[in-house]
């Protein structure tokens, strides 16, 4: 099953390297990971996606939880949450094409936000499957490249993962 | 009081009550040696070789319970301590291995012996730490003993650029008391509930085992584990790292398990219905094939460390926490609870037990006329009247030193168990004798292994720790040649030397005294002599049988109650291998 692990780290120089190191040497898959600091700038918020099963998640925030360097995480995907992606995507227009991509973007609730006489820059946010069925919408072979930030996520409610 | 970088590193060092550091000198801790050579304290043990200064100090922390200290210098100084660190890591060994670095400016630059200290050792330390302000230095040091010694204890590397220690640069120092990390908060006693829930198991149990491993050491719950299995009356077995937790000659004691564990201990494990696992990990060397694990059993685990519970075997009852505080509660329960251990079913237990136990699998072929190992292990133990600290390196001898040498107290043997580092027991046990200058301090070991850290005997001369090495030679790697053997239909690849020094003019190079025996009546009368010689380090070169394998063995793939057994004593006699 997917997880979202969303974990809150000492900013220190190499806190990053301890998490991907620990998912290379035990042998864990990461799909993606986005980190930055936090409106604390002495603790960065980084936020994980890995697939395994049960046994395996366990293993994972065990094994996360015990980094030093690591002051809370928690699994996302354990209760409800929100989890947003935002993707920037370059394509290559033809005169005939560009009103169907502006509104295909539309639809996906994207924004343009680059225009140049052959291309546009289609910036949008959503889950991961929304992103996901916009590429599937556009022609392949017009796209010049896409950049994703991989999800990144917040628990409903009141709760929240802080100190 | 302002001081320079090194003198704050050596202060801290002090204020943290550090007595010795293993070390050698380089480019990038001149400052330091420096600072060093400046005070009497603390004293500097040279070693020959960045790698014995780790297993030195492993040996200290193993046998003393304190941090063992190390200070190398950058590049090649602080990777040949990378296998060292390992082998502590492995074995959650409280250490603080201080590295020197090339100066701040210039890190990145592929400068001259430049390493990336903190990379290379990231996935075999418990932290590690760059220090990048002299002013936050001290801190640092606290905070590298800090992590090495509490919760699940694991060496710390702390790399220390060499304009940090700069003479000229002086800051205030202060040593603080202590200090408080918000992502480092150790769990010390066990969930209540779950720990009672685990004394109403164990009570209801009719074939329950205590299996209790290297944790019991750390964690100086000897005497309450001892408590606790005599209020039960059940069965204890030890894992590798475990052994002396539990004294060894009672009669509740059915031996090590895992591979070359008893026969009785893995038949018990395998038929058991409750199992208590403290301070242990499960490790594959202990639980043979998982699928056939303990396949009736409930299992409780205490363990300080989360991520050791239901790593490998799902537990039914885990409890987190120390092993001392966790048991100390539990006995305490157990003599509150109305309820007492099954008699009956303990009786047919123990004589189902006894019967295992009749198959007497350590038994050897005692009327060879070559020497053989186990022999010397048993005359080991009588000479030194059970009491000496023995450190190993890896392989057979490390196993029959661990079957017939019956530890009864902790921290008494000293080896390799989760790296299996060969070359580990001859610094090892260097660090030993410092600890203990008074104790007997054997170091039972291989030609093999004897020669991947031989270069510390120069160590043992300077110190003039006075240790006996006890090589049981058989011109052989003998565990890789016993594989082999088994496994391979005897091709014996390259576990062989032609050319094996002569220990005894090796032995004497180094300014020791060299004994060569090769017959079955030297044993007794050499291992004499050498604790005789009470100032001198003495190097016992004893030929032993080639052929010898180590049993009972659960091969690979195979479950606890499939344990291959010496097959018709006797046989094996003087059978050279063509």
């Amino acid at each position: 099953m997917r997880h979202i692990i969303s974990i809150l780290i000492e900013n220190e120089s190499g806190a990053l390297s301890r998490v991907a190191g620990l998912f290379s040497a035990r042998g864990y898959n990461i799909e993606s990971l986005t980190v930055a600091p936090t409106e604390d700038s002495s603790m960065s918020r980084m936020t994980l996606v890995t697939r395994g099963s049960e046994q395996i998640i366990e293993q994972i925030t065990k094994q996360l939880n015990k980094l030093i360097d690591v002051i809370k995480l928690i699994d996302l995907a354990e209760s409800q949450h929100i989890e947003r992606e935002l993707m920037m995507v370059k394509i290559r227009t033809a005169s005939e094409t560009r009103d169907e991509i502006r509104r295909v973007a539309d639809i996906f609730r994207g924004r343009i936000i680059d225009v140049t006489p052959t291309s546009y820059v289609v910036e949008m946010t959503g889950t991961s499957e929304k992103l996901d069925a916009f590429l599937a919408t556009v022609d392949s072979g017009t796209i010049i490249e896409v950049v994703r930030s991989g999800p990144t996520g917040i628990s409903r409610g009141e709760k929240g993962l802080h100190l | 009081m302002e001081l320079s970088g090194g003198q704050i590193l050596v202060q801290s060092l002090k204020d943290e009550g550090v007595e010795y550091i293993f070390g050698y000198p380089g480019g990038a801790v001149l400052h330091l040696y420096d600072a060093l050579f400046q005070q009497e304290d603390i004293k500097h043990i040279l070693v020959r070789h960045e790698q014995g200064a780790t297993h030195a100090a492993d040996g200290y922390a193993r046998a003393t319970g304190k941090p063992g200290v190390v200070l190398v210098t950058s590049g090649p100084g602080a990777t040949n301590a990378v296998t060292g660190i390992a082998t502590a890591y492995m074995d959650s060994i409280p250490m603080v291995v201080i590295s020197g670095q090339v100066p701040s400016p210039v890190i990145g630059s592929d400068a001259f012996q430049e390493v990336d200290m903190i990379g290379i050792t990231r996935p075999c330390v418990k932290h590690n730490f760059l220090v990048s302000d002299v002013n936050k230095l001290a801190e640092t040091i606290k905070k590298a003993f800090y992590v090495a010694t509490t919760g699940r204890p694991g060496p710390v590397v702390v790399d220390v650029p060499k304009d940090i220690t700069d003479p000229k640069i002086k800051v205030p120092y202060k040593y603080p008391k202590k200090v408080e990390m918000r992502s480092y908060n150790p769990a010390v006693s066990g969930h209540k509930g779950q720990i009672k829930k685990a004394v109403e198991l164990l009570l209801s149990a009719s074939k329950p085992i205590i299996y209790s491993g290297g944790g019991v050491v750390l964690g100086e719950a000897s005497k309450e584990l001892t408590e606790f299995s005599r209020l039960l009356g059940y069965p204890v077995t030890n894992t590798l790292m475990g052994l002396g937790a539990y004294p060894a000659t009672d009669k509740q004691f059915v031996g090590m398990l895992g591979m070359h564990g008893t026969y009785e201990a893995n038949m018990a494990m395998h038929e058991s219905d409750v199992i208590i696992a403290i301070g242990a990990r499960f490790d594959d060397r202990v639980t043979g094939k998982l699928d056939l694990f303990c396949p009736y059993a409930k299992i409780i685990h205490i363990d300080v460390d989360p991520a050791s519970i239901s790593k490998t075997v799902k537990v039914d009852i885990p409890i987190v926490g120390e092993v001392k505080p966790v048991l100390e509660q539990m006995i305490e329960l157990i003599k509150e609870n109305k309820k007492k251990p099954d008699k009956k079913a303990l009786e047919s237990w123990w004589k189902q037990i006894k019967v295992w136990q009749s198959v007497k699998c350590l038994e050897f072929d005692r009327g060879s006329r070559l020497i053989k190992p186990q022999f010397v292990i048993e005359q080991l133990y009588e000479v030194t009247k059970g009491d000496a600290y023995v450190t190993s390196d890896v392989g057979q001898h490390q196993m029959w030193a661990a079957q017939y040498y019956h530890f009864d107290k902790p921290r008494r043997w000293i080896n390799s168990g989760g790296l299996g580092t060969m070359g580990f027991g001859l610094p090892a046990a260097i660090g030993v004798k410092l600890a203990f200058p008074d104790a007997d301090v054997a170091c039972v070991t291989g030609e093999a292994s004897v020669q991947m850290c031989i270069q510390e005997l120069s160590t043992a001369l300077q110190y003039k720790t006075a240790i006996k090495i006890i090589n049981l030679n058989n011109r052989y790697m003998g565990m890789v040649r016993q594989w082999q053997e088994f496994s391979y239909e005897s091709r014996y690849s390259h576990s062989y030397m032609d050319t094996i020094p002569e220990f005894v003019k090796l032995a004497e190079a180094y300014g020791h005294v060299g004994i060569r025996i090769d017959k079955p009546e030297e044993v007794k009368p050499a291992l004499e002599r050498a604790f005789a010689m009470k100032d001198r380090t003495v190097f016992l070169d004893i030929i032993t049988d080639r052929t010898e394998n180590v049993y009972p063995m659960i091969e690979a793939g195979k479950g606890h109650h499939d344990m291959k057994l010496r097959v018709a004593l006797g046989t094996s006699t003087d059978r050279e291998l063509a």
